[in-house]
C-alpha cells in the first residue's frame, strides 16, 4: 500500500500539470472577455488599452507560463515570507486577479473561514445525519422510517437550493424573524454571545446545504447496506451467535462503506469549492461566490487558480479514497 | 441460492421461523422460468415499484398527451389574464405574462422528462462503463481514473460555453435547431455528470473482483465480457440505481441552469427547472407557481427512485420470493 | 405661554431638520447592500458601476451632477463657465479653483498637484485606465498655485466637464499613488483598496467582492457630517435578496438597483420596513435593427458586414412596421412599473436634448400590416408568416439573459406574429453577450442575429459622444476585431456630417438642436434604433434612513454625507 501511495503521489505531479494545461486551454477557448462588465459607455479603444494592461495581448503559452511561474514559484515563497518574515519573494509579481488587481491567494485566504464555517459544518452535519439514516433505513427496509426517510431525502435532493434557500429565508427571516438572511463575513467569534450570533447566521445556509448532502449520502449508504445485509457472511456471523449490533455495525457496515467513502471523498473537495448557489442566496461570499463572480467577469487568473486548487484536492482525496478501500477490504490490492 | 433471511425476519429471531421459511420456499410451486421472467414477476410484486411505475406512466401520459386535449398553447400570451390564481379557465393559474400554467407545465414536462431521462441514461452508461473498465482491468485503471479526476476538476460553466461555441452551429445544421439543441443539452449534461457514478462503481468492482464467486467463475474459464455482464454488473446495480435517481433530479435542474447561459432552449420554451426558477421571485404572491414545478420534479424523482428500488430488489436473487 | 410656543417651535424645528442639529457620527451605524459586490475602490482600474459608487464614498471629484443633472461644485469653489471666466472663449482651456482648507483623510492638505497627478495617473499610456475617455483631448494640466488647476485641450472642447467631474473621475492623493503609475497601477493593492480621500467615509477594511467596512472621515470638510459613525457596505446575492433585506426584514438600510418586476417590488414594500425610490436618467432599453445580413450561409468575414445589406431590414418600411407593432406602455407596466417610461427617443434626457417625438407610443397593428403589404411582404402560402420571393419573414431576436428581457422577448414575439413576422428567440449569458471576444459568435457587437435588445446610456449630461457612436466608421467589422459602437452598422453621410458639426458647436441651444436632429435620424426617420423604455433606477431605503436623494446622473451615494437616522 505504501509503494502504491508513493507511486500515485509521484504520478499526481504530471497529472496535475496536464489538468492545469487543459483548464487553461478551456478558459482560453471559452467565449468571454474581461471587459464584458465594463459599461457600454467606455469606448472600444479604451477597452483595448485595458485588455493590454491585463496582459491579454500575449500569446497563450506566455500567459500559461506566467501563471505556472507565479503559482509554483512565487506564491510558495510568499507563503514562506509570510510565515518566517523572510523576503524571498520581494519584488516578484504575484498572480493578480483581473477584477480586483490584488493577489489571488490573499483573497482565497480571506474567503476560507466563511467557507469552512458554512460548507464544512453542513458537510459534517450531513454525514452525521446521513449515516444513521442510511443504516437504519436499510436494516428496516420498507418500514415507516425507511419510507419517510426516502420521501424526505428525495424531495430534499430534487428541490434546488435556489428555491429552498429563498423558501427558508421567507419563512425564517421574513415571517418569523428568527435568523438573519444575510451572512456577516466580518463577524468575529470571541466569546459565547458572538458564538451564538455566528450559529444563528449559519443555521439557514447549513440547513439548505445539509439537506442536499444528506439525501445523497443516505441513499448510497442504504443501497450498499442492503446489498450486504443478505450476504452469506452476515448469516455466518449471526450463526456464530454475535449480537445484532455487532453484526450490523461492524460486519455489514464496514463492508458497505466503499461506495460511501467514495461519495464522501468526492464531496470533501467541494467543501473547499464552496456551494455556489447557496452562498449566493445567503450572501456568504465564500470560495463558491468567488469562483462564480470570477467566471462571470472572465477573470482568467482567478478561475484558473481556484480550479487548479480544486483539482489538487480532487486528486488528493481520490487517492485517500483508494487507500481507504484497501483498509476497508484488505482483499483489494493495487500492486 | 435462495435465502429468505431478510433482516426483518431475523432480528432477534429464533431459529424455527427461519427453518420453516426455508422449507416453504424450497418447494417449487411454479415451473422453472427464464431469468428475465423471474425478474419481472419479482418486480410486479414490489408494491413501491408498481405504484411508482404507474404514477410515472401517468406523468408521462399527461405531459405528452395532455396538450392534445388542452386548447391553450404554452407560449400564448393573454395579457389581460396576468398573475391569476387557479380558476376554471386556468386550473393552474397564469404567469406574469398571462400564459397558462397548465399548458406550460405540460410543455415543460416534455422537455424536462426527455432531457432528464436521456441525460441520466447517458451519464449512467458512461459512468458504469468507465467504472467497470477501470475496476476490472488493472491496466486501464490509472488512465481512466486520472481522466475522471480531470473531468471532476474542469470548471463546468466555461466547459459548457466552449461546447456551445464549438457545436451549436454544426448540430443545428445537421439536425435542425430543436433536435440539435436537444442533443447538445443531453450531451452537455451527460458528459459533465458521469464521474461520481464511475468512481462509485469502480470502488465496488474493485471489491467484487476479489470475491469468491468471481474467482470461482474465473477458474472455470469465464471470459472477461461474460464475467462483466453476468457477474460484475448485476452486483453493482444498487449504486447505479441510486445514481440514476439522483442523476435525473440533477439533469432537470442543470437543464434550467444551462438556459441562463444561452445554451438551452429558446427563452420562451418552458421547462420545469426554468418555471421553478422564474417563479422564485413570485413565491409570496403566487405560491402555486413554485409549488407546481417543485412537486412535478420531486414526484418524478420519487417515482424513479421507487422504480429503481423495485428493479434492484428484483435483480437480487437473495431476496427473491419474499 | 410664549415660552411654551417657543419650546414647541424649537422641538418642531429639530424634528424637521435633524441633520442640521446632528454632530458627526451621532447616528451610529448604517448598512448598505449592493447585490453586485465591489472589487476595487478606484474607478480608474474598473469602470463597473458597483466600484464607482463604492469609491464615491471615499474619493471625490471637483464637481458632481445633482439629481436633476445640474453641475454642483464639490472640491471646487464653483463650476467654471465662459460667463464666470473659468472657460476660455475658444473652448480650449478650463480653470478650476479648489476650496480652501480641504484636507485628505490623513490630515494633509489637498492641493492642485493632486488634481494634476490624477490626470497624469489616468493618462499614462501603459496604465490601462478605465476612464481614459474622460481625459481625451487634454494636452496639459498646469498648476499655477496650490489651489488653481488649468486644463488645456488640443482642440476646442464644447463639453469640458469630463475630467474631474462626476463619480467616474475623482481626485487621487498624489502622495499615496505616486509610485503606482502605468504598469505599476495594479501592484498598489493597498492604495487601490484603501484610497485616502476627501469624502465622508474612510475604508477600515476592504474585502474584495464581499464587504467593505467604513467609518466617518475625521477630516471631512463639514464638521457636522456624516451623521453615521460607521458603515457596512455588503455586496453579493441578487436584487431580490437585497430588496428583501431592506423592505421585508429591515436588516439593511439601503439597497441598490432593484431590477425586479414591479409587482415583486410592490409585494416586498408591503413589508413596511422601507420605501422604494426611483429616478430617471438616460438609460434606454432598445431594439437594434441589423442593417447587414447575418445569415450563417454567408462566408465568415462577410457575414454581418456592410458587404451584404440585410434582406428585409434594410427596408425602412419593415423596420417601421416592427416598431409599430410594439405596445411600449404595456412593456413598461410589465417590466419596470414606476421605474420605466415608454420612449421613442435614444436621448430621453436631459430636457434640452430630448426630442419631442412620441409617434411610436401608440401600438398600431393594422398600420404595421399595411406597411408590410406595401413593402411587398405578403403571406402568399397562407401559413401565417409573410414572405417575399420565396423567403419567409423570420427573424432571430437575441438579447442577454435577464428575466425582464425574456418577458419582453416573449411579448414582442407575440406582437410580431400578429403582423405575420416569425421570430426565433435567443438569450445569451451577459458575460458573453457584452464581452468583446472576437472568437465568440454571440457578442452583441458581432450581431449574428437580425434584431437584438439591450440598454445603453451616456455618462454625465452631454450626448455628443453617445450620438457619435453611429457614424459609418464605427461599425464593428472583422478588420477591427469586431470592435465598434455602431452596432447596427447604420451609415449615413449626412449623419456623419452633422456629428462633426456638433463637435464644433459650443452654444447649448444649437447643440441641443443638432442632438435632437441626430436622435430623430436614428429613431423616427429611419427606425434603425427602436427605443422601447426609458429605464429609471429603483433603489430602496429603510424608513429610518433619511436624506436619500436618488441620483442617476452621478453615483447613487453622492450625498451619503447627508444621510442620517430618522428618529
Amino acid at each position: 500500500m505504501l509503494t502504491f501511495t508513493i507511486r500515485r503521489l509521484v504520478l499526481a505531479v504530471p497529472t496535475l500539470l496536464f489538468i492545469s494545461l487543459v483548464i487553461f486551454g478551456l478558459l482560453m477557448l471559452a467565449p468571454g472577455d474581461p471587459m464584458a462588465q465594463v459599461p457600454l459607455t467606455v469606448p472600444p479603444e479604451v477597452k483595448q488599452k485595458m485588455r493590454e494592461a491585463l496582459g491579454l495581448g500575449d500569446a497563450w503559452y506566455v500567459q500559461y507560463w506566467k501563471w505556472l511561474r507565479q503559482f509554483f514559484w512565487v506564491e510558495p515563497r510568499v507563503l514562506i515570507d509570510a510565515i518566517f518574515g523572510t523576503e524571498f519573494a520581494a519584488g516578484e509579481l504575484r498572480a493578480l486577479s483581473w477584477q480586483t488587481r490584488s493577489p489571488i491567494m490573499d483573497i482565497v485566504v480571506q474567503r476560507i473561514p466563511q467557507t469552512l464555517w458554512v460548507v464544512g459544518t453542513a458537510y459534517v452535519v450531513a454525514v452525521l445525519i446521513a449515516l444513521p439514516i442510511g443504516i437504519y433505513s436499510a436494516y428496516r427496509q420498507y418500514s415507516l422510517f425507511d419510507n419517510v426517510g426516502t420521501f424526505v431525502s428525495m424531495i430534499g435532493f430534487s428541490v434546488p437550493p435556489f428555491f429552498s434557500g429563498v423558501l427558508v429565508i421567507v419563512i425564517f427571516s421574513v415571517q418569523l424573524g428568527w435568523f438573519p438572511s444575510i451572512y456577516d463575513t466580518t463577524h468575529k467569534v470571541t466569546d459565547w454571545d458572538s458564538f451564538m450570533i455566528q450559529l444563528r447566521q449559519m443555521v439557514l445556509p447549513v440547513m439548505v446545504l445539509a439537506l442536499q448532502i444528506t439525501a445523497q449520502i443516505a441513499r448510497f449508504m442504504r443501497a450498499s447496506m442492503l446489498d450486504n445485509l443478505n450476504q452469506d457472511y452476515v448469516r455466518t456471523a449471526r450463526a456464530k451467535g454475535l449480537g445484532e449490533r455487532v453484526v450490523v455495525l461492524s460486519h455489514v457496515l464496514r463492508n458497505s462503506m466503499i461506495p460511501v467513502v467514495t461519495v464522501i471523498a468526492l464531496g470533501i473537495p467541494s467543501i473547499f469549492g464552496g456551494a455556489i448557489i447557496t452562498e449566493q442566496v445567503f450572501k456568504v461570499n465564500g470560495i463558491g461566490q468567488l469562483l462564480i463572480t470570477a467566471i462571470q467577469a472572465n477573470d482568467l487568473p482567478m478561475v484558473q487558480t481556484l480550479t487548479f486548487i480544486f483539482a489538487v484536492l480532487i486528486v488528493m482525496f481520490n487517492l485517500i479514497a483508494d487507500v481507504l478501500y484497501g483498509i476497508l477490504d484488505p482483499r483489494i490490492r493495487y500492486d | 441460492m435462495t435465502d429468505p433471511n431478510t433482516p426483518q425476519q431475523i432480528e432477534p429471531g429464533p431459529g424455527e421461523v427461519q427453518a420453516a421459511d426455508v422449507m416453504k420456499v424450497q418447494v417449487p410451486n411454479t415451473p422453472p422460468r427464464s431469468q428475465w421472467a423471474e425478474v419481472w414477476s419479482q418486480f410486479r410484486h414490489h408494491k413501491g415499484a408498481m405504484a411508482g411505475g404507474i404514477i410515472f406512466l401517468l406523468i408521462v401520459l399527461v405531459v405528452f398527451a395532455g396538450p392534445l386535449f388542452w386548447p391553450i398553447e404554452a407560449t400564448f400570451i393573454d395579457i389581460r389574464a396576468r398573475n391569476q390564481g387557479p380558476s376554471l379557465a386556468h386550473p393552474f393559474g397564469t404567469d406574469q405574462l398571462g400564459r397558462d400554467m397548465l399548458a406550460r407545465m405540460m410543455a415543460g414536462g416534455q422537455v424536462s422528462l426527455s432531457v432528464g431521462i436521456t441525460a441520466m441514461l447517458l451519464a449512467l452508461f458512461l459512468g458504469s462503463l468507465v467504472g467497470v473498465m477501470a475496476g476490472y482491468f488493472k491496466w486501464l485503471d490509472n488512465l481512466l481514473m486520472r481522466t475522471t479526476d480531470l473531468f471532476l476538476a474542469l470548471p463546468l460553466l466555461p466547459l459548457l460555453l466552449v461546447m456551445v461555441l464549438l457545436f451549436r452551429e454544426p448540430l443545428n445544421a445537421a439536425f435542425g435547431p430543436e433536435t440539435g439543441i436537444f442533443i447538445l443539452i443531453v450531451v452537455a449534461i451527460g458528459v459533465t455528470s458521469w464521474m461520481p457514478t464511475a468512481r462509485i462503481v469502480r470502488g465496488d468492482v474493485l471489491a467484487l473482483k476479489e470475491r469468491e464467486f468471481v474467482l470461482a467463475a474465473r477458474s472455470i474459464g469465464t471470459t472477461d465480457s461474460k464475467m462483466i455482464l453476468r457477474h460484475i454488473l448485476p452486483n453493482v446495480i444498487s449504486p447505479i440505481v441510486v445514481s440514476a435517481t439522483l442523476g435525473i433530479a440533477n439533469a432537470i435542474i442543470t437543464e434550467s441552469a444551462l438556459s441562463f447561459l444561452g445554451l438551452g432552449f429558446p427563452p420562451d420554451f418552458p421547462t420545469w427547472g426554468r418555471l421553478l426558477f422564474d417563479a422564485v421571485d413570485y413565491m409570496q404572491q403566487n405560491p402555486e407557481r413554485v409549488i407546481l414545478p417543485g412537486v412535478a420534479i420531486s414526484l418524478t424523482v420519487l417515482t424513479v427512485n421507487y422504480l429503481g428500488d423495485g428493479l434492484r430488489d428484483a435483480l437480487d436473487p437473495r431476496i427473491r420470493g419474499r | 405661554m410664549k415660552l411654551r410656543t417657543l419650546l414647541l417651535g424649537a422641538a418642531a424645528a429639530s424634528v424637521m431638520a435633524p441633520a442640521a442639529m446632528a454632530e458627526r457620527g451621532a447616528d451610529g451605524h448604517v448598512n448598505v447592500i449592493y447585490w453586485q459586490a465591489p472589487s476595487i475602490m478606484t474607478p480608474y482600474l474598473s469602470s463597473g458601476t458597483k466600484d464607482i459608487e463604492a469609491a464615491s464614498l471615499v474619493i471625490e471629484p471637483l464637481g458632481r451632477f445633482d439629481q436633476d443633472g445640474n453641475m454642483v461644485p464639490y472640491l471646487a469653489v464653483e463650476i467654471p463657465t465662459i460667463e464666470n471666466g473659468g472657460v476660455t472663449e475658444d473652448l480650449k482651456q478650463i480653470t478650476w479653483k479648489l476650496k480652501e482648507g480641504l484636507l485628505w483623510s490623513d490630515g494633509t492638505p489637498v492641493t492642485s498637484a493632486d488634481v494634476a497627478f490624477t490626470a497624469e495617473y489616468c493618462m499614462h499610456p501603459e496604465g490601462g485606465c478605465a476612464q481614459l475617455a474622460k481625459f481625451e483631448g487634454i494636452s496639459s494640466v498646469e498648476t499655477p498655485d496650490d489651489l488653481t488647476v488649468v486644463v488645456n485641450f488640443t482642440e476646442p472642447k464644447p463639453n469640458p466637464y469630463q475630467a474631474f467631474m462626476g463619480g467616474q473621475s475623482p481626485i487621487l492623493q498624489k502622495a499615496q499613488f505616486e509610485n503606482c503609475l502605468g504598469p505599476k497601477a495594479p501592484e498598489c493593492t493597498e492604495a487601490n483598496f484603501n484610497p485616502i480621500g476627501t469624502g465622508p467615509f474612510v475604508v477600515d477594511d476592504f474585502r474584495p467582492n464581499d464587504v467593505i467596512s467604513l467609518s466617518a472621515n475625521p477630516n471631512y470638510r463639514d464638521p457636522a457630517k456624516p451623521a453615521f459613525a460607521t458603515m457596512t457596505f455588503k455586496g453579493g446575492g441578487d436584487a431580490a435578496a437585497a430588496g428583501r433585506a431592506v423592505l421585508e426584514t429591515g436588516e439593511y438600510d439601503y439597497a441598490w438597483n432593484l431590477q425586479l418586476a414591479p409587482e415583486v417590488i410592490a409585494e416586498m414594500a408591503k413589508g413596511g420596513k422601507g420605501t422604494p425610490v426611483s429616478a430617471f436618467g438616460t438609460l434606454v432599453e432598445r431594439i437594434e435593427m441589423n442593417m447587414t445580413d447575418p445569415s450563417p450561409s454567408l462566408p465568415e468575414g462577410e457575414r454581418a458586414t456592410a458587404k451584404h445589406p440585410h434582406w428585409a431590414l434594410s427596408d425602412v418600411r419593415v423596420r417601421k412596421a416592427l416598431s409599430m407593432a410594439i405596445d411600449r406602455e404595456l412593456l413598461v407596466e410589465i417590466g419596470y412599473g414606476q421605474a420605466g417610461r415608454p420612449t421613442c427617443n435614444l436621448v430621453p434626457a436631459p430636457e434640452v436634448y430630448a426630442s419631442d417625438n412620441t409617434d411610436c407610443i401608440a401600438q398600431d397593428i393594422e398600420g404595421a400590416k399595411a406597411l408590410l403589404d406595401e413593402a411587398g411582404w405578403t403571406d402568399s402560402d397562407g401559413d401565417g408568416v409573410r414572405d417575399k420571393d420565396g423567403k419567409k419573414l423570420a427573424l432571430l431576436y437575441q438579447t442577454s439573459t435577464n428575466a425582464v428581457r425574456q418577458d419582453f422577448q416573449a411579448l414582442i414575439k407575440q406582437w410580431w406574429s400578429e403582423i405575420g413576422v416569425e421570430t426565433e428567440l435567443r438569450n445569451i449569458s451577459g458575460s458573453v453577450f457584452f464581452g468583446g471576444d472576437p472568437g465568440s459568435p454571440d457578442t452583441f457587437q458581432k450581431f449574428y442575429a437580425d434584431v437584438e435588445m439591450y440598454a445603453n446610456n451616456f455618462d454625465g449630461t452631454d450626448p455628443e459622444a453617445y450620438l457619435a457612436q453611429h457614424t459609418c466608421e464605427k461599425a464593428p467589422k472583422p478588420e477591427s476585431q469586431w470592435q465598434g459602437e455602431n452596432i447596427n452598422r447604420f451609415c449615413d453621410e449626412e449623419y456623419d456630417a452633422l456629428v462633426a458639426e456638433l463637435g464644433k458647436t459650443g452654444e447649448i441651444e444649437k447643440r441641443a438642436e443638432i442632438a435632437k436632429k441626430l436622435n430623430d435620424m436614428l429613431t423616427k426617420d429611419s427606425y434603425v434604433v427602436v427605443p422601447l423604455v426609458d429605464r429609471g433606477r429603483v433603489s430602496a431605503h429603510s424608513n429610518t434612513l433619511g436624506g436619500v436623494v436618488l441620483n442617476t446622473w452621478d453615483s447613487e451615494l453622492w450625498n451619503a454625507a447627508d444621510w442620517h437616522r430618522v428618529k
